[in-house]
């Protein structure tokens, strides 16, 4: 890599695939016949794979590359796949290519590593047949996976009933090959394969071998819960050992200690071994070819105020590289980082696009239907089992099919050309391609036909591969008469298609921030650097938030100064305009057309947006237990960081300070964690220690969660001499003024010591609580205007928890910040800036598209009865003043086409298009023509 | 297209062209691939319907819905393997449940008429809370409760259908449509007593036989 930020030159090395990528269709013949077999990459190496082979079903793109293993590669003797392929896409005189290319900015998403647990013997992995790593179990576990979604041992091939997990696995361990750090994923991932585990194998016996269970994400604790309460699962508390392997089954024996029954031995047929994060492999090649920092620990070192940023301008970084975290954190991370590369490269976006022309439309909705069908071999994957000469002779008898024809590779560039000269030369009105799932293809097809200037909603695929012949491989007869149902069934349905418009709506270039905070003024700067204007709303008359209150993080960022230098950043930016005191009244439109009603101070605007942000904040529990609010002597830990902030010296000259963990979460009626509160307490506790060294601390926990990197910081505080003791739910620590032995008013604080097996009793000057971090009390207010839902504890419920962590099912409605669950600082502004890059895919646009393949209401049917506005969770329909009357109304834009309210509707007026019911029965019919 | 878009409407179309059995694949629950959980709207459909074909006399095991993602062949082939060999063991379909040919497509024609009033019914007075687990909507579905709310929701309203379906052909005396529609007199005469009070059958041929109105 060489030049600077906005001018970059990228060499790389494209390694030969052997393949031709653009005429591999990724059918998989040459896999078959490939002599090669070779341990399968993908699947851990448990099952075997070809040299030639499409890397996973899921790979992009789907073509095939040929590895190491190959005859032909090492000595030239076999070609077995040139011989096979039929659209010649094999090239063995494919060299390694030098390409080089000039780009603004750089993104390093390298991920992460598994932890190799060879490292350290005593795992036995390798050397114990049954024990294995959580990644080969996740293949296992997989219906792609080495055995097809069996769970089979190694050893015998055998089911296991009786398995066990170890926890951290090379991670919080300072032994010699281990981690240091929590890896973050692993209590989480291991409850989802027990979970697996029990619906592969309800009699399944499971047992999680673990430390501290860190269920710190969204809705994670409940889905610990789910976990723990299912029969037969245990978690048991304990360090292991793994002791044996019996020579005759080959099952392996653990050691472990509980409380009550002390040192035991157990016997489990498989043994999960849950390996952590590793940083990438060539973190430090990396770094020196980007010139950037690492940690110590060889992750990218980042910025706490900005986590996606390097030390080198123009160079992003984004997922586990950062350190070990999530999926929701590395989807955001990354838009993050796409937001921030469109900060800095947002004067050339469009540059590189070009638009397609098309022909224009010839209008055929009078015509009688002219149906051609297309018949693909598809190389040998259809041909071979479907005679498809009979089924083209077959498809000639169907009505109104006025041509039909086979082809090798329906999907190859010339014959896509061929059905568009057809469609043409041919008059035809309708195209049908009988070959593979439309997944992949339909759009291509879509296009000969607007190429040929007809609606591509004209066109209907028939899956004959998967659907057919993949399946029905050893019954040709039988999957060729197969075939003429399913083109009959197609044919059918595409008489009764109907031309479709998708339609184009304009967008509107500005974007409403609804908070302040963090969260809400990182979101608006980066929007606004990006060339669009941003109504920034606080309800508060300051800017800042939560924010205000806090000083210091675990990591050392000063919040105030960082804080300062935002708000400033904010109120310079001149396309940002702030409001304080600032409350929303109404909010109309949709997605590129909302229009909000502001009340900010005694003005009164309508705003209208493009785009929604929502950045509310969350709020702080007022705890009602352990004498809150009755003795001054008890805060909560944000007071105590205030008071710490202050000097005061009744807090920092405390004798000895108890803080107690999950105050008002983690409990029936509260069943998340707050996922920042043991970091908090341990920042205090380290920052007492600090100021004055003779301080007691204890931190009274149920689960210590200092997840990710963030666990070198419990670390420190253990070895500090920070006490820290546990307790359980249903025996909570009380307290009650008292005096110390030397007769100095305390506060007693007593709670049982599970390890010496007796009662506490400690003498504290200072109590300090960690609590909850609870939905700010106007989410459901805002839910209610932006018509977006609420999660089960209170939070905003974003469109998919892992992938979709930053949008709203509503479209061109966003989310950052505290108001999408508790987070660090750091993971604010990840997030923040994750929003803002999705809103850009928006805004930079002129115009949104709307489906052809949308609702439609026959407004001479409707009973204005609201049924399907019911059923709608998108909000697309809604009711309108008609000349008839009162009649639903659905809005092209936010209908996505699931189609539910059809089945609502009493009496049919409102029909989903390109799926009516016309269409639908027309194709029932003629599958059950000959029952 | 989500499996929510399946309506009555739709199987009946297939029972009534002679399938033996009918499959519903969908997302697996609480995966919905919209978020308008569909899936669950088709589990409660496919309930309420089990129940109807049982009603009319038809083995209610030729319907079923399950769910698995789109990475799932191995679930797909063991779900549909197994259908098939259960509808197989079943025989065709109404022959094997001893129904006379024309007796079933009377009661499919019942049905079909009945559809827009199954559609308000299965989404607003029979059905589970959106989003209980799938053994819930079992359970309630086999539950006494739902077996009163089904013979008054729509039980008796699908016998109202059938006499008027079987009156359209010709004037019929009560024991001769108690013996073709396998009901008793008494319950015959209860559905014509309200038929009649509505004005929607007479009398005719000295109070012997009932007609269409």
């Amino acid at each position: 890599m060489e030049g600077e930020a906005g001018d970059f030159t990228v060499s790389l090395v494209k390694r030969p695939k052997y393949v031709i990528e653009d005429k591999c269709t990724g059918c998989g013949t040459c896999t078959e016949y490939c002599p090669i077999q070779y341990p399968d990459q993908f699947n851990q190496e448990i099952s075997k794979n070809k040299a030639i082979h499409i890397y996973y079903s899921q790979a992009i793109p789907l073509v095939a590359y040929i590895d190491d293993s190959c005859r032909y590669l090492k000595d030239k003797t076999c070609t077995a796949c040139q011989g096979v392929c039929q659209n010649d896409a094999i090239d063995f005189s494919q060299k390694p290519e030098k390409i080089e290319i000039k780009v603004g900015a750089i993104i390093l998403s390298p991920g992460l590593e598994p932890f190799d647990p060879k490292v350290k013997k005593e795992y036995r992995y390798g050397e114990f047949e049954n024990v294995i790593t959580s990644m080969d179990y996740e293949r296992l576990l997989s219906s792609t996976g080495p055995y097809e979604g069996e769970v089979l041992r190694a050893s015998d091939k055998k089911h296991p009933h009786k398995i066990a997990w170890i926890q951290c696995v090379g991670s919080r361990q300072v032994t010699e090959g281990g981690n240091s750090y929590c890896s973050a994923v692993c209590c989480t991932y291991s409850q989802k394969q027990v979970i697996l585990t029990k619906d592969h194998d309800p009699e399944a016996e499971c047992v999680l071998f673990h430390n501290d269970i860190r269920s710190y994400g969204k809705d994670f604790e409940r889905y610990y819960e789910r976990t723990e309460n299912l029969p037969g699962v245990r978690f048991i508390r304990s360090y292991v050992t793994i002791v044996r392997e019996d020579p005759e089954t080959k099952n392996v024996t653990i050691r472990y200690s509980t409380p009550d029954e002390g040192v035991k031995e157990e016997e489990f047929e498989m043994v999960v071994l849950s390996i952590g994060l590793n940083p990438p492999a060539d973190a430090q090649g990396i770094a020196e070819k980007y010139g950037i920092e690492l940690t110590s620990h060889q992750f990218c070192k980042v910025n706490p105020g900005n986590p996606i940023e390097t030390n080198n301008s123009g160079i992003f970084i984004s997922g586990a590289f950062q350190g070990p975290v999530d999926i929701p954190e590395s989807v955001f991370s990354a838009s993050g980082a796409g937001s921030q590369c469109g900060e800095l490269l947002d004067y050339r976006r469009g540059n590189l696009s070009k638009e397609r022309i098309y022909p224009s439309e010839i209008d055929l909705s009078h015509e009688e239907p002219k149906i051609g069908v297309f018949v693909c071999h598809c190389g040998a994957n259809i041909g071979r089992i479907v005679n498809v000469p009979e089924v083209v002779e077959y498809v000639l008898t169907l009505p109104n099919v006025v041509h039909a024809q086979d082809a090798i590779f329906a999907c190859a560039t010339n014959s896509a050309k061929q059905i568009t000269d057809t469609i043409k030369e041919k008059g035809l009105n309708r195209v049908v391609v009988a070959a593979c799932s439309p997944r992949t293809l339909e759009p291509l097809f879509r296009d000969t036909l607007r190429e040929a200037g007809i609606n591509q909603y004209y066109y209907q695929m028939a899956n004959i591969r998967e659907h057919n012949s993949w399946v029905h491989s050893k019954e040709p007869k039988e999957a060729t008469e197969k075939a003429k149902d399913i083109i009959r069934m197609s044919v059918a349905r595409a008489s009764h298609l109907k031309p479709l418009q998708e339609f184009d709506l304009p967008v509107n270039k500005a974007a409403l921030v609804v908070g302040g905070g963090i969260a809400g003024m990182t979101n608006a700067l980066s929007i606004a650097k990006q060339g669009h204007e941003v109504y920034l709303l606080e309800k508060d008359s300051e800017l800042g938030g939560m924010a205000r209150r806090i000083h210091t993080t675990l990591e050392g960022l000063d919040v105030q100064a960082y804080l300062d230098d935002l708000i400033r950043k904010v109120y310079k930016h001149p396309f940002i305009h702030v409001y304080t005191d600032a409350s929303i009244q109404e909010a109309t439109g949709y997605v590129g057309n909302f229009v909000t009603k502001v009340k900010s101070g005694y003005r009164v605007m309508e705003i209208k947006h493009g785009a929604v942000v929502i950045a509310i904040g969350a709020d702080l529990y007022t705890p009602t237990e352990y004498l809150y609010g009755e003795d001054d002597r008890v805060m909560t830990h944000l007071e105590l960081d205030e008071h710490i902030a202050e000097g005061d010296e009744k807090v920092t000259g405390a004798e000895s300070i108890v803080m107690i963990q999950c105050v008002g979460c983690r409990q029936e009626d509260r069943d998340y964690c707050s996922r920042i509160c043991c970091s908090e307490s341990i920042k205090n506790a380290l920052k007492l220690k600090e100021i004055n060294p003779e301080m007691d601390i204890y931190i009274l926990f149920r689960d210590i969660r200092t997840y990710g990197l963030k666990e070198d910081f419990y670390r420190e505080a253990a070895g500090k001499d920070i006490r820290f003791i546990r307790y359980e739910e249903d025996v909570k620590p009380e307290v009650e003024p008292g005096e110390s032995d030397e007769g100095r008013p305390v506060l007693k604080v007593t709670l049982p010591d599970y390890v010496l097996g007796k009662k506490l009793e400690i003498d504290a000057d200072i109590v300090a609580l960690a609590a909850a971090v609870l939905p700010s009390e106007e989410t459901k207010e805002i839910a209610g205007l932006f018509k977006v839902t609420l999660s089960p504890d209170g939070f905003f419920k974003e469109a998919h928890v892992k992938l979709r962590p930053v949008e709203f099912g509503t479209d061109g409605v966003y989310l950052c910040g505290t108001a999408h669950y508790p987070k660090f600082i750091s993971e604010t502004v990840s997030q923040a800036y994750g929003a803002a890059g999705r809103v850009l895919t928006l805004l930079s646009r002129d115009t949104v598209v709307a489906s052809g393949a949308i609702c439609e209401v026959d407004e001479n049917k409707c009973l204005s009865c609201g049924a399907c506005i019911a059923a709608c969770t998108y909000g697309a329909i809604s009711f309108r003043m008609t000349e008839q009357g009162r009649r639903a109304y659905v809005n092209p834009v936010l209908c996505k086409g699931d189609g539910l309210c059809n089945t609502k509707c009493l009496t049919g007026a409102i029909q989903l298009k390109h799926f009516t019911d016309k269409g639908l029965l027309s194709e029932i019919d003629a599958v059950t023509a000959t029952a | 297209m989500c499996t929510g878009r399946v309506d009555p409407a739709h199987i009946l179309r297939a029972f009534s062209n002679g399938v033996d059995g009918v499959f519903i694949g969908g997302c697996r629950l609480g995966e919905c691939n919209y978020i308008t959980q569909g899936n669950y709207h088709a589990l409660n459909l496919v309930l309420l319907f089990r129940k109807i074909l049982e009603h009319i006399g038809v083995n209610p095991e030729r319907l079923r819905i399950d769910f698995m993602s789109g990475s799932e062949g191995n679930v797909y082939v063991e779900v549909v393997n197994n259908f098939i060999n259960k509808v197989k063991e079943l025989g065709p379909l109404g022959k094997s449940e001893g129904i006379d040919e024309e007796l079933l497509k009377l009661k499919m024609q019942a049905l079909t008429q009945l559809v827009p009033y199954l559609r308000v019914m299965g989404s607003e007075r029979l059905r589970v809370k959106l989003g209980s687990a799938r053994q819930e909507y079992e359970d309630y579905y086999a539950s006494e409760g739902l077996d009163k709310l089904f013979r008054e929701l729509i039980a008796d309203k699908l016998s109202i259908s059938e006499i008027m379906l079987l009156l359209r052909e010709r004037p019929l005396s009560s024991g001769e449509m108690s013996e073709t529609l396998g009901l008793t007199p008494s319950e015959i005469s209860r559905y014509l007593h309200t038929s009649a009070r509505h004005g929607l059958v007479r009398y005719v041929d000295n109070r012997w036989r009932l007609a269409l109105a």
